[in-house]
């Protein structure tokens, strides 16, 4: 039965992908056992910036006694996200604190010294079903669940939605294709909460109106089809599809996977939803469906544990605060080959300086590994073109190297620079051994940084402009009362002087041009 | 516990640029296997004394440049450069001929327009112009291969030797005596002197497609760039552009008057048109980059390759149509440039 609905789907009428490659994928060892459910640490450090956009404000105070799932800091402007305590305990600190998304340096945080009693918050709102709420509620609520995209990029979903709500999006991605080698959280979640995905992307459907749901799966994952299948003929829900892709990395980035389910292209500096789609990762709408259906804001999520670095690689269900040298030693530690933690995946995840950061919303993988590649090995670009081969995006990254290497930011935008996802293909097959991605990303900053100076400069050239402008006119008018004031004194009869004079000794001040004042 | 930081992807490298370029001397060992057997240990001490002034150039300016020596000599581009400067000469060459092209090649045409990856020119190809233009008598002593049926004079081992260090011959021969010329001389002489074809091709020089010998190594030598597809060293755009520039023009203007034009084979087999589609070419640093840009570049040096055979003063024209071509690379690159994802296929350039 299950098989005839994988198959249901079949791959013939995905899109085409331009380039990538075959990665290895990693993925039996950490696949090979269930779950594990990590304990609630002695301490939890949340940080204020778990998402993109402005970071979270603290509305808990040092000494505070919180409880699970409390809110203890509020999202801050337009795009930002709450934070949540993750168990109950007290607040010890407010302070900076090593963060992954830093690569190890400190960032703000808020640190409890959990008491192990693992209270839960009386809720606000009480949970209702979802559909009678109306989508604008439904999308304020899930704004208030803290729920980020875990996929990787922690975009605030709620905002997410509500930008794809002004758009006539049609269809769901989700996206459970986890192209990157080593991370199989996602795997692991559809094998065992499938109807929490499923149920959770018919929230984001009923939100937004949507008729059309795919669910994304790469074909090296037979057990997540067979279980996504399984539970999606129990749901009877027509509008769900199940769509087996092939094991190309990088067909999970967002752009792409919309190119492979519906061959459509995003536009330069666009996003899906300007051709109709909204991707979320399966990850994402399980926390979704906890929150709006369960009550439980974004507080734990699956991370993959893995790498010869680590002794039993896993996955695991922690608590989003808990540190990574705790994740790990629950996991059973170290072996003697931990050269570098890494954060993410193998080809984009962050190489972290210490396992004192904690286990936030973005953190999809912990990876332990010895290092693969000498430092510095760096010979000069052959220009064999196999980089353009494999970029997804079609862009030459032989001539991005140059013009980066040149600092020629004409040139990078003019080739596409921009569009480039950091997917690492080009890297991964250079003969040169270039460190093409590192390269792009700091040219990237620089042309941020570039675009940044020209506007300063067109600020300041405008303030200098009105203000050559205001003098101008200043000037005008200071010259047309003296003209009066000198027309005055000529028609003017004797008295009058006088009563000038007379004026000027008092106030010792001579009838010529006011000083200029001081500079504004 | 701390770690150490690196760079995003934390992958092993499946490959360098030393292994590519120790690929292709592999693929090429076929060619000189047979270029050996038709024409003598020349070819062995050509190379030896390329090899051993492009790697000499190679130090001499990496070290004058600042950088170390080993970087550079470790890709093994130099015995690339010098293994087709070697195919490119005649068999019997003096050892100061060889190495004038071997250091202008590494020496001027490479460091001196910025080393490795920045150069325009193809190295190899700008050597052996070099020597063409400057030593024409002795880059004309072309001899005959060895087939039974023709006189052939091989020298051993020793004469050889004698003749690339010294510069002279055997006391029992001239160089008259031994000189003949290529299939592709016998053609252009012979369509001046007004030789129909039959004529021509009753030489026995001349063989069934290119010349006697000329085309096993030109066998062989597609032996060699097939196994270099297969690895996935080259892609398959430049070879087929080369091929098919020689062949389609060649092939209609044989069509037009038979009498008159070689056929193509003749043109596919004699020379250096297999070597130069597969090996000569493909060289990435002086090729162009994207795949239409590829097809542009190869079938305009197939196309020259024709014409300066056919039109031009030069039996050969491989070399220059390769720097011809090479000159004209950043423009093909700039105009074949594919259209990026999410970009409209209209976006002015």
């Amino acid at each position: 039965m299950s098989d005839s609905a994988v198959r249901a789907a079949p791959t013939f009428d995905l899109g085409e992908l331009h380039g990538g490659v075959r990665l290895p994928g990693e993925k039996e060892k950490s696949t090979s056992r269930a779950i594990q459910v990590v304990p609630v640490p002695h301490q939890l450090v949340l940080p204020l910036t778990q998402h993109s956009g402005n970071p979270a404000h603290p509305v808990v105070g040092i000494g505070e006694k919180v409880l699970k799932g409390q809110l203890i800091a509020d999202s801050d402007g337009v795009l930002s996200a709450p934070v949540h305590a993750s168990s109950s305990g007290k607040v010890v600190a407010i302070e900076p604190w090593p963060v992954s998304r830093r690569y190890g340096d400190p960032a703000p945080c808020i640190i409890i010294e959990c008491d192990g009693r693992d209270e839960a918050v009386e809720l606000a709102e009480p949970v209702v079903p979802y559909e009678t709420l109306p989508p604008e509620t439904l999308l304020q609520k899930i704004l208030q669940g803290g729920i980020v995209g875990l996929g990787g990029a922690v975009f605030p979903t709620a905002q997410k939605l509500m930008q794809a709500s002004t758009l006539p999006v049609e269809n769901l991605l989700l996206n459970g294709v986890e192209c990157e080698p080593y991370i199989s959280c996602d795997d692991m979640l559809m094998r065992e909460q499938a109807l929490a995905v499923l149920k959770g992307a018919q929230v984001l459907m009923y939100a937004l109106g949507l008729q059309k749901c795919y669910v994304a799966i790469e074909s090296d994952k037979p057990e997540a089809l067979h279980k996504v299948a399984d539970v999606l003929s129990e749901l009877k829900d027509e509008r769900i599809v199940l769509k087996p892709v092939p094991t190309i990395y990088p067909s999970g980035g967002e752009d792409q996977l919309v190119q492979l389910i519906t061959n459509r292209e995003v536009p330069s500096g666009g996003l899906p939803t300007d051709v109709g789609c909204l991707v979320q990762n399966v990850g994402t709408a399980a926390a979704v469906y906890r929150w709006i259906c369960e009550g439980e804001p974004l507080i734990s999520r699956v991370t993959t544990v893995t790498g010869d670095g680590v002794t039993m690689p896993m996955n695991v269900l922690a608590r989003i605060g808990t540190t990574v040298a705790d994740v790990v030693a629950f996991t059973g530690g170290y072996t003697d080959r931990a050269e570098q933690l890494i954060i993410g995946g193998q080809m984009m995840g962050k190489s972290v300086t210490t396992d004192r950061v904690p286990l936030v919303k973005a953190t999809n993988c912990i990876l332990v590994m010895s290092h693969l590649t000498p430092p510095l090995d760096e010979r000069p670009c052959i220009r064999c073109g196999e980089c353009a081969v494999v970029c997804p995006v079609v862009l030459q990254p032989q001539e991005l190297y140059w013009f980066a290497c040149a600092d020629d930011e004409v040139k990078l935008r003019e080739h596409g620079l921009i569009d480039c996802i950091e997917c690492g293909c080009c890297d991964l097959v250079c003969p040169s051994h270039i460190a093409l991605m590192a390269s792009f990303r700091q040219a990237k900053a620089r042309i941020h940084e570039l675009a940044d100076e020209k506007a300063r400069a067109e600020r300041a050239r405008r303030r200098f402009e009105a203000r050559t402008l205001r003098r101008e006119i200043e000037e005008q008018k200071r010259e047309e009362d003296l003209a009066e004031q000198k027309r005055a004194a000529i028609t003017a009869g004797p008295k009058e002087i006088q009563e000038m004079v007379e004026r000027s000794k008092q106030k010792k001040r001579p009838i010529s041009r006011t000083k200029k004042g001081p500079e504004d | 516990m701390e770690f150490e930081r690196r760079e995003a992807p934390y992958v092993r490298p499946p490959t360098s640029v030393g292994a590519m370029m120790r690929e292709v001397l592999y693929a090429l060992i076929p060619a000189a296997l047979a270029y050996v057997w038709f024409f003598g240990f020349g070819f062995i001490l050509n190379l030896l004394v390329a090899a051993m002034f492009c790697v000499i150039g190679e130090a001499l300016m990496t070290h004058l440049r600042g950088r170390p020596p080993e970087a550079a000599l470790s890709d093994f581009t130099a015995i690339v450069t010098a293994a087709l400067i070697a195919f490119s000469l005649p068999a019997l060459c003096p050892w100061w001929v060889t190495a004038t092209a071997s250091l202008f090649a590494i020496v001027v045409a490479k460091h001196l327009y910025g080393g490795m990856g920045y150069n325009i020119f193809n190295p190899a190809m700008a050597g052996y112009v070099v020597v063409l233009v400057t030593f024409p008598t002795y880059m004309n002593f072309w001899t005959a291969p060895r087939i039974g049926d023709i006189d052939y004079h091989f020298l051993n081992l020793y004469e050889t030797a004698r003749y690339t260090l010294t510069g002279s011959l055997p006391d029992y021969l001239t160089f008259d005596a031994i000189s003949r010329a290529t299939p592709l001389d016998t053609v252009k002489s012979g369509l001046q002197n007004m030789l129909t074809f039959d004529e021509m091709y009753s030489n026995p020089l001349m063989g069934d497609f290119g010349g006697r010998g000329w085309e096993w190594i030109g066998n062989f030598t597609a032996i060699g760039g097939a196994w270099l597809l297969l690895r996935k060293i080259i892609r398959w755009h430049i070879p087929v552009a080369v091929l098919a520039g020689v062949l389609v023009p060649s092939g209609v203007m044989y069509f037009l008057d038979t009498g008159v034009h070689a056929s193509p084979g003749f043109y596919l087999f004699s020379g250096g048109t297999i070597l130069c589609a597969f090996f000569i070419a493909t060289d990435p640093v002086t090729a162009a980059t994207s795949p239409r840009g590829r097809l542009v570049y190869g079938v305009g040096i197939g196309v020259l390759i024709y014409a300066i055979r056919r039109w031009g003063s030069y039996a050969d024209g491989v070399a220059f149509a390769v720097l011809l071509m090479n000159m004209a690379r950043p423009a093909i690159d700039y105009v074949t440039r594919p259209r990026i994802v999410g970009h409209a296929k209209t976006e002015a350039r």
